[in-house]
Formats: structure tokens, C-alpha cells, sequence
């Protein structure tokens, strides 16, 4: 197991070279660059601009500023943010807690929730609550993350029962610890529900499919057939396998939590990387995106792998083949 | 003797959005004890829904909607549906047709295996594997401790189908249904499937429900045969009854569907027609539409299940008599 797990992180590696340069080459051939926000500005002049263009490095070769980007990364470093003028590793290290909390707690969330509801409305198949909790589902699905998340701002500012923006209140640095995160918990409710509720449903409604499809199977019936109870032919021989096919889904949302609250962090002015990230492509602030596709793929690599060594953990036939 | 198992009036039906299916209608039989009885019948004739009948395994839109399943004294249809696990591989067991899907592919043999042992038998683990390990000797899976080990995946058609025998016997079980248990297997593994069941039906002397469309199968397992057709019984009787004096309409024409070395004939018949749709099925026999001996009669009502000669039941109001 080991050696496998090793032997696919030296794979995944010229994978990221591939996938940094294919960065690199788009968003040089992307029309503009980031100077062209200072080109229409009349007060800065020609020459100003011509050594922001040395400066930077955009008056070489595309090839050549990948190298040097690439020579730098050995040493650590990721590049500079044209528009920060800081660090690439210290603006992202600053706002990766904040998106964490946002995608990890939503990943629990709707993982938690949508198996067990999905479990429940395969086994009440066509009950009352397996109606309703279809028609939330698809619901829920049909609309999208964002617009979620602004019907949720809109009802926040009504009632006031919501914070409507950030991630703490101004009054935090004088809350104790258990304050603290009680004030952070109360700010995450309405972005984490937001970013959630979409995968919340369409995870419930995989679970549920694939459990009716499991309890339909001969194995299943051939453990009712030879005695065992009911608990331990649900429990034990059809969610096992039930759970299999989920688990590739699993890989897709690990490599998704860093990018995938972008349009929630936007909405609820949550201080994230998403803004960040955004703003960043907006400006063409060339380092700091190529940083941050180079952190979601290497979150894809790391989610892929996770779900193969669950898929090996739970499946005798990968794990033996 | 006192039959172990007794099936009375038993019909059960899919009520389906086109209509209702009649997949039983109005079988009975008796199983004495360490008897085997052969059902045959073409396809979707009612084979398998009659045996999952008597374990109680139909789900909805299938419903058992008359009868009695008499096991050993007591009316299963009876017993409450949480309390069914105390019969299901315990007093009756089942093998199925498909041996490649009928073990969870997840677990190894031992563990599906010992499972079964210790649901049924108040043992310990290790007195429970000590009985598995036996349990595959006897189905003949070489190197016992070692394939106790091993994943469904890992095991061959003949030899998972072995495994499912082995957990379908490993309790004890006064009846043993088998499915088609050598349907989905080649031909040579077949015949020493078969060749094992008989040496344990001998062995063990438990009573068998052994299902077929294979007559030279059957004539070589069954002591009784019934013979089924569009949900109904349309004949019962005895092995040599059945073959050497079969008197429904059907029975005939399905035996000499099928070569024999006994008898010499020109060519083998094929059945004209086809198999009834089985959905709002009118009141008369279901074998009428095909049926070269049809006469007024049969457009009239559906024929009760009458004894020919002892022991020998036929559904017919025109019975094949002697060698027609
Ligand atoms: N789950 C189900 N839903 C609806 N109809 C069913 C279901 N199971 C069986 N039937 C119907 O019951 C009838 C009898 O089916 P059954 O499986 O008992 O046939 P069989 O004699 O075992 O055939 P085979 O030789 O193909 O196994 C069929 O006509 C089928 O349409
Ligand atoms: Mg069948």
C-alpha cells in the first residue's frame, strides 16, 4: 500500500509541472496584462510604466518567466503579487484558514447529512417523508449555489437574525475563546448552508439511488434468505457497498474545497482565497492565480488519491488486484 | 409420512401499473421429509416466485395474497416478518441461480460463512469457524482454512456456487430450496455440482425444492415433480409418473421437446405458440391457447387439480390417458 501511495505521488508530479505551465501559457495568452489597469490611468507615465514592465519581469519571454518562476518555486518561493507587492505564499497562507473553515465544515455538513437522509429516503422508498424529502432535493439542486446564498443575504438583512457579512464581528477581539467561536459559528451558518445545501441534495439523492440499487442485488437477498436479521442486511451488506460507488465523489470534493466556495466567498464577503483568487484573475495578477491552480490541482491529486486508498480500504477487489 | 412442509392454495400476485400478474395462482404441494421435489416449467412460469413465496422473500408490488406455507406444524405466512430470520437459513435455506452475484463481494467466505453459523447457533467464534472449515470440506472447496480467507472474487463460478451450498447447509436446515443452482454454470461444472447435491441430499437427508428447465436434470434429482405452467400446477406426481405417464397436455409435449436414449422418435416437437403474457389473465387454463386438446369445456372454466391415480394430480379436463 505504501509503495502504491508513493509510486502515485511521483507520478503526480510532472502531472503539476503540466498543469502550472498550461497555466502559465493561458494566462499569458490571455489579451492584456496586469499593467493595462495603470495604462489607462493618465497621471502615470510612459516610463513609469516601462519599469513596472521590467520590474515584474513581463518584458521577457513567456518561457523565460516560467523558469524563473520555476527556478524560484525550488527555493520556496512562489512569485510576487503585482498588486499586493507581498508574498504569493504569505497572501494565500493568510486567507486559506478562513476558506478552510468555510469548505471543510460544508463538507461535513452535506456529507453527513446527505447519506443519512439518503439512507432514510431509500429505505422509506415512496413514503410521505421520501416524497418531500425528493421534492427539497430537487429543489435544491435546480438552484444555484450563489443565488442561494443572496436569497439568504436578503433574508438576513430583513430579519437581522443573521450576520450579513465576514467571517467575525468588530467586537472580537475582546470576546473570550468560547466567545470567539461562538461568533465565528454564528457568522459561518448562512455561507456554509449556502455552499452546502446544492451538494447536501445531490449527494442525498446519489446515496439513495445507489442503496435502492445495492437492496435489489442477489447478495442482498441471499443474506435475508440465510437468516440475518434486517439491521445486518442493511447495515452491514448493502451500505457497504452502497457507500463504494460514493466514495469517487468524495475525491471530487476534497479537490473542490479551496475553489469551490469562490462565488459563496464573494456573496457573503466571506475573507477567503476566493475573493482573493478572483480578484486576482480580474487584475491578471499572473503569480497569484498560477499559485492558486497549482494549489487546486494538487488538491485534485491528493483528492484522487484519498478516494483510491479509501476505494483499496473498503473494496478487496482493488485492494488485491 | 408427515410432510415437513406442506404448501396449500398458495397464489401470490405483482400488482404492476399494467395490470395484475398471477404468478402463482393456486399451488399446493407437499414435501415429505428427505424427499426432493423437482418443479420444471418454461421460463416465467412461476418457479421462483413460488419459492420465494415460501420463504416469504416477495416484495412489493408482489404480494401473497391466499394460502397457507405449513412448516413443521406452523403457517409461515403467520410468523411476523422480524421474526422470519429465525427460519430463513435455519430451518429453510436457499441456494440461487447465479452464483456470481449471490455473495457480497466484499466480505470473505469465511466471514459470510461464519456469520450465518453464528446467527443461527449459539456458538463461539472459534468453534463457529471450526464448523465453516468443515462446512467447506464437505462442499468439497480444497484447501479449506486457506479459501476461508479468500474474497468471492477470487473463487471460480463452480466453486463459488460450492460456498453458496455450504452456507445454505451450514445450519442444519430441514428443507433446502435450490433456484437453478447450475443454470449460470458450464456444463461440466454443472454436472459435478449436481453430482455434490445428490451426495449431500443423501448424506444429510434434508428435504429439497429443486427447481429446473433442464428435465434430464430433475429426472436424475427429483423423487416428485410438479410441473408448472403460467402460474398453475398443471401436473404432480412422481418421478416415474411424470416420465412414463404423463397425462397433462403440456407435460407431454415438453417431454418430447427433449431427446431420450429410452425412446426412439423421428424428430424432437417443439411447443407451437408462446408463453402467456401474464398480466389480467382470463379464467381458464393458461396452457389453452396452445393447447392441441382444447375442446368447448376448457373456454369455460379453469380445470381443478384432480387425482388420476394415487398420488398422481393433473389441472386438465382432457387428460392424455395411455400412450397417445
Ligand atoms: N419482481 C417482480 N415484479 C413483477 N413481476 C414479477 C416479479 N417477479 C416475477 N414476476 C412475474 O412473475 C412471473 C413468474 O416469474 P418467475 O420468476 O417465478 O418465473 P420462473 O418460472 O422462475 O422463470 P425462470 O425459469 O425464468 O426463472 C413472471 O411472469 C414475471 O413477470
Ligand atoms: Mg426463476
Amino acid at each position: 500500500m505504501l509503495k502504491y501511495i508513493i509510486r502515485r505521488l511521483l507520478i503526480s508530479i510532472p502531472e503539476l509541472f503540466i498543469i502550472s505551465f498550461m497555466i502559465f501559457m493561458i494566462m499569458y495568452a490571455a489579451p492584456g496584462d496586469f499593467l493595462d489597469q495603470y495604462r489607462l490611468d493618465p497621471t502615470i507615465s510612459a516610463e513609469t510604466l516601462e519599469a513596472m514592465r521590467k520590474e515584474y519581469g513581463l518584458d521577457q519571454p513567456a518561457i523565460v518567466q516560467y523558469l524563473t518562476w520555476l527556478k524560484n518555486l525550488f527555493k520556496g518561493n512562489m512569485g510576487y503579487s503585482f498588486y499586493y507587492r507581498r508574498p504569493v505564499s504569505d497572501l494565500i497562507w493568510e486567507r486559506v484558514n478562513a476558506t478552510l473553515i468555510l469548505s471543510v465544515s460544508s463538507l461535513l455538513f452535506s456529507w453527513a447529512l446527505g447519506i443519512v437522509t439518503g439512507i432514510f429516503s431509500a429505505l422509506k422508498k415512496y413514503s410521505f417523508s421520501d416524497r418531500i424529502l425528493t421534492v427539497v432535493a430537487l429543489g435544491l439542486i435546480a438552484t444555484p449555489s450563489f443565488f442561494l446564498g443572496l436569497l439568504m443575504l436578503y433574508l438576513a438583512a430583513k430579519t437581522n437574525w443573521f450576520p450579513i457579512s465576514g467571517m467575525i464581528s468588530t467586537s472580537y477581539n475582546q470576546l473570550s475563546a468560547w466567545n470567539k467561536f461562538k461568533d465565528i459559528l454564528w457568522h459561518m451558518i448562512l455561507p456554509v448552508s449556502a455552499l452546502s445545501l446544492g451538494s447536501f441534495a445531490s449527494l442525498m439523492r446519489y446515496m439513495r439511488g445507489s442503496l435502492l440499487d445495492v437492496l435489489n442485488e442477489d447478495y442482498v437477498i441471499f443474506a435475508r434468505a440465510k437468516g440475518m436479521p434486517e439491521r445486518v442486511v442493511i447495515y452491514k451488506h448493502a451500505l457497504r457497498n452502497a457507500i463504494n460507488p460514493m466514495i469517487t465523489f468524495l475525491g471530487f470534493s476534497i479537490s473542490g474545497l479551496l475553489g469551490g466556495a469562490l462565488f459563496i466567498e464573494n456573496v457573503f464577503g466571506w475573507p477567503g482565497m476566493g475573493r482573493l483568487i478572483y480578484q486576482a484573475l480580474i487584475q491578471q495578477d499572473m503569480y497569484l492565480v498560477i499559485a492558486s491552480g497549482l494549489i487546486s490541482a494538487i488538491l485534485l491529486v491528493v483528492g484522487n488519491l484519498v478516494a483510491d486508498m479509501l476505494l483499496a480500504l473498503v473494496d478487496p477487489r482493488v485492494r488485491l488486484t | 409420512m408427515e410432510a415437513v412442509l406442506s404448501v396449500k392454495n398458495l397464489s401470490t400476485y405483482f400488482y404492476m401499473e399494467e395490470g395484475v400478474v398471477a404468478a402463482v395462482d393456486d399451488v399446493s404441494f407437499d414435501l415429505a421429509p428427505q424427499e426432493v421435489l423437482g418443479i420444471v416449467g418454461e421460463t416465467g412460469s412461476g418457479k421462483s416466485v413460488t419459492v420465494k413465496s415460501v420463504m416469504r422473500l416477495i416484495k412489493s408490488p408482489g404480494k401473497i395474497v391466499n394460502g397457507q406455507i405449513i412448516y413443521k406444524g406452523t403457517n409461515i405466512l403467520e410468523i411476523p416478518e422480524n421474526e422470519m430470520y429465525k427460519i430463513r437459513g435455519k430451518e429453510i435455506s436457499m441456494v440461487f441461480q447465479d452464483p456470481m452475484t449471490s455473495l457480497n463481494p466484499l466480505y470473505t467466505i469465511g466471514d459470510q460463512l461464519m456469520e450465518t453459523i453464528i446467527q443461527h447457533q449459539s456458538v463461539s467464534k472459534s468453534e463457529a469457524y471450526k464448523r465453516a472449515v468443515e462446512m467447506l470440506q464437505l462442499v468439497q472447496i480444497p484447501e479449506p482454512e486457506k479459501r476461508m480467507r479468500s474474497y468471492p472474487f477470487e473463487f471460480s463460478g463452480g466453486m463459488r456456487q460450492r460456498a453458496v451450498i455450504a452456507i445454505a447447509l451450514s445450519c442444519n436446515p430441514s428443507v433446502l430450496i435450490a433456484d437453478e443452482p447450475t443454470t449460470a454454470l458450464d456444463v461440466t461444472i454443472q454436472a459435478q455440482i449436481l453430482d455434490l447435491m445428490r451426495s449431500l441430499q443423501e448424506r444429510l437427508k434434508t428435504a429439497m425444492i429443486f427447481i429446473t428447465h433442464d428435465l434430464g436434470v430433475i429426472a436424475s434429482m427429483a423423487h416428485k415433480i410438479m410441473v408448472m405452467y403460467g402460474g398453475k400446477q398443471v401436473e404432480f406426481g412422481s418421478a416415474e409418473d411424470i416420465f412414463y405417464r404423463p397425462i397433462h397436455p403440456y407435460t407431454n409435449m415438453l417431454l418430447r421437446s427433449v431427446p431420450r436414449i429410452d425412446r426412439k422418435i423421428d424428430r424432437l416437437q417443439s411447443i407451437p405458440g408462446q408463453p402467456p403474457r401474464m398480466i389480467d389473465i382470463p379464467k381458464v387454463c393458461t396452457f389453452l391457447p396452445r393447447c392441441p386438446k382444447r375442446t368447448e369445456k376448457c373456454q369455460t372454466a379453469i380445470p381443478p387439480m384432480e387425482e388420476i391415480e394415487p398420488g398422481h394430480f393433473v389441472r386438465c379436463f382432457n387428460p392424455v390417458r395411455g400412450d397417445e
